[in-house]
């Protein structure tokens, strides 16, 4: 399998079949035929604009939020993580070292549906022992995108 | 006040850049996709950046001196013997200069004598004629073609010669053709150039940026180390552009009079820069390596799109630009370009401004992303549809 392909596919989803084999040099039919093999297998797993919602009116606001668990016989943490991602509120949920096992991010329409969450999804799992809240309030650089400038610096020249 | 009267004739007489009123129109355009800009898109690679920084911390902030810092001269020697396989002393035969631009000014301030013809290839970067003439010395124009694949042919340089020709201009890579000599092509040149008693200037300023082999110097042929003066900088290689650093190597009768040259117009190469170019010339290979190969990637979906959309072009194997040909369209490559750029918001530069041989070509430069640079061949095919119809 080419991970070249993914790494090119990673930082622009837009790229064609075509657009990949010439600039791999390989068969725009290899290409294809890796990229489903990537889709089946799941390395893949979707293709998704990366959006700024600050620039559109939205009502929209994100958590990141800390969970400490304590997993018990017959219940690791992912067992645990696998309960908290059942909300379609969590837009993402990752195991960490460090002080805190779980991070998450979660998303709703106002502060309040996200207070909601933590103390009537979260807390109540046995498991976690504590969360702790950080709300997102601006967004500079994500997925590898710059939201606070896209202009090119470069000067023009007159030569 | 008349300043005509007052400011000198050969100043009057230089021809400003033709690039100028398409940058007018430019400036107040919005929404433009510009592929017009000549430098890297990288930012300096950031170890390279701390070294500069690190050097203005511990105080780092006087002349050097005039021939550039000893270590930075040093690494440099090691570098074209690693990069290059050239051979050149620390001490005499190296001088750092503010970019390669400044190389070029006092390569030629030291050989050119009034009347000496200076032999310049065309379509090439715009500097070289009017620095040639500033020394009094006479610009002729040896014409590369596409179906040399942009070379300059040994037939062409013949065909130039005279009593009066002293040095012969040698920029490949090539701005804006993207066209590369091989061995064996300077090899032919380099004949030519002994049978004539020719001097060379070498501006090897895209040498690293070459995509399919290694680039070779004409210094490094047989009898040619003698009579070039080679040129060459950071801004390309190692994405420096506003540091403002270069150098040329040579034998040392001639390096010793552009130091003097040097020493008087500029004192010295900026500090800073030079103690970051010391850093990348001991650590920065890999970043040449990851950059050639980003730039390559983009050349080759370039120039595939361009043949997508019928296109026709050259597969240019340095520096970063296509010269496509426009001719079929029936226009001008100033029309095209002025053209495109009202039309689709495209900005490229007219072919011409690199010299009447550039005529019925646009240069485009692929030092941009690919979002970038598929969005813009997006909106050519578009336009070329729209003419053709």
């Amino acid at each position: 399998m080419d991970s070249r392909i993914l790494t090119l596919l990673e930082k622009n989803a837009k790229l064609t079949p075509e657009n990949i084999a010439a600039m791999l040099d390989i068969s725009v039919e290899e290409v294809e035929k890796e990229i489903k093999e990537f889709e089946n297998n799941k390395t893949i797993l979707g293709y998704k604009a990366i959006v700024d919602w600050d620039k559109v009116e939205n009502d929209k606001v994100t958590a990141l939020i800390e969970v400490k668990v304590s997993p018990s016989k017959g219940e690791g943490f992912d067992k645990v993580a696998e309960r908290i991602i059942a909300h379609p509120e969590v837009k993402s949920a990752m195991l960490m070292s460090g002080g805190f096992d779980i991070a998450l991010t979660v998303e709703g329409k106002t502060m309040k549906d996200i207070a909601y969450f933590v103390a009537e999804k979260l807390s109540p799992i046995e498991s976690v022992l504590s969360t702790a809240t950080h709300f997102i309030l601006k967004k500079y650089k994500y997925e590898d995108e710059i939201f606070t400038k896209e202009e090119d610096e470069r000067e023009l020249l007159e030569i | 006040m008349n300043y005509d009267n007052i400011i000198s004739k050969v100043a009057l007489e230089m021809k400003p850049s033709g690039i100028r009123k398409f940058f007018d129109l430019l400036d107040d355009m919005e929404g433009v996709i510009s592929l017009g800009v000549g430098q890297p898109d990288f930012m300096t690679p950031w170890h390279i950046r701390k070294a500069g920084i690190e050097s203005l911390q511990d105080g780092k902030t006087f002349y050097t001196s005039n021939a550039g810092l000893l270590e930075m001269r040093c690494q440099l020697s090691e570098y074209l013997k690693r990069r290059f396989n050239l051979t050149y002393e620390p001490k005499g035969e190296i001088v750092v200069t503010v970019g390669g631009s400044e190389a070029i000014d006092i390569t030629m301030r030291a050989l050119v004598n009034p009347g000496d013809e200076v032999l310049i290839p065309e379509p090439s970067f715009v500097c070289y004629n009017p620095i040639a003439k500033m020394c009094g010395g006479v610009p002729v124009t040896l014409p590369t073609y596409e179906k040399d694949e942009f070379k300059l042919t040994p037939e062409v340089l013949e065909s130039a010669i005279t009593s009066k020709s002293k040095l012969l201009v040698l920029p490949f890579p090539n701005n804006p053709t993207g066209a590369i000599m091989t061995k064996e092509d300077l090899e032919k040149i380099a004949e030519v150039v002994l049978k004539h008693n020719l001097m060379v200037l070498s501006d090897e300023i895209y040498a690293e940026l070459t995509y399919g082999g290694k680039h070779v110097s004409i210094a490094s042929i047989p009898g040619m180390w003698e009579r070039t003066v080679l040129v060459n900088g950071f801004s390309k290689a190692y994405a420096m552009t506003g540091w403002r650093l270069g150098f040329a190597c040579g034998p040392k009768p001639i390096i010793s009079q552009m130091t003097k040259i040097h020493q008087y117009a500029i004192m010295c190469a900026p500090t800073t820069a030079q103690y970051a170019a010391i850093q990348a010339l001991k650590e920065g290979d890999a970043d040449i390596e990851y950059m050639a190969n980003e730039y390559d990637k983009r050349r080759k979906l370039v120039l595939s799109e361009l043949r997508r959309i019928g296109i026709h072009c050259f597969e240019p194997r340095g520096a970063f630009y296509f010269f496509p040909s426009i001719k079929k369209f029936g226009m001008s490559s100033e029309e095209f370009c002025e053209r495109l750029l009202r039309e689709e918001k495209v900005a490229a530069v007219p072919g011409n401004a690199f010299g009447d041989y550039g005529e019925g070509h646009i240069r485009i430069s692929y030092a941009y992303s690919t979002k970038n640079l598929l969005e813009a061949m997006k909106r050519i095919e578009k336009f070329i549809k729209k003419i053709q119809a």
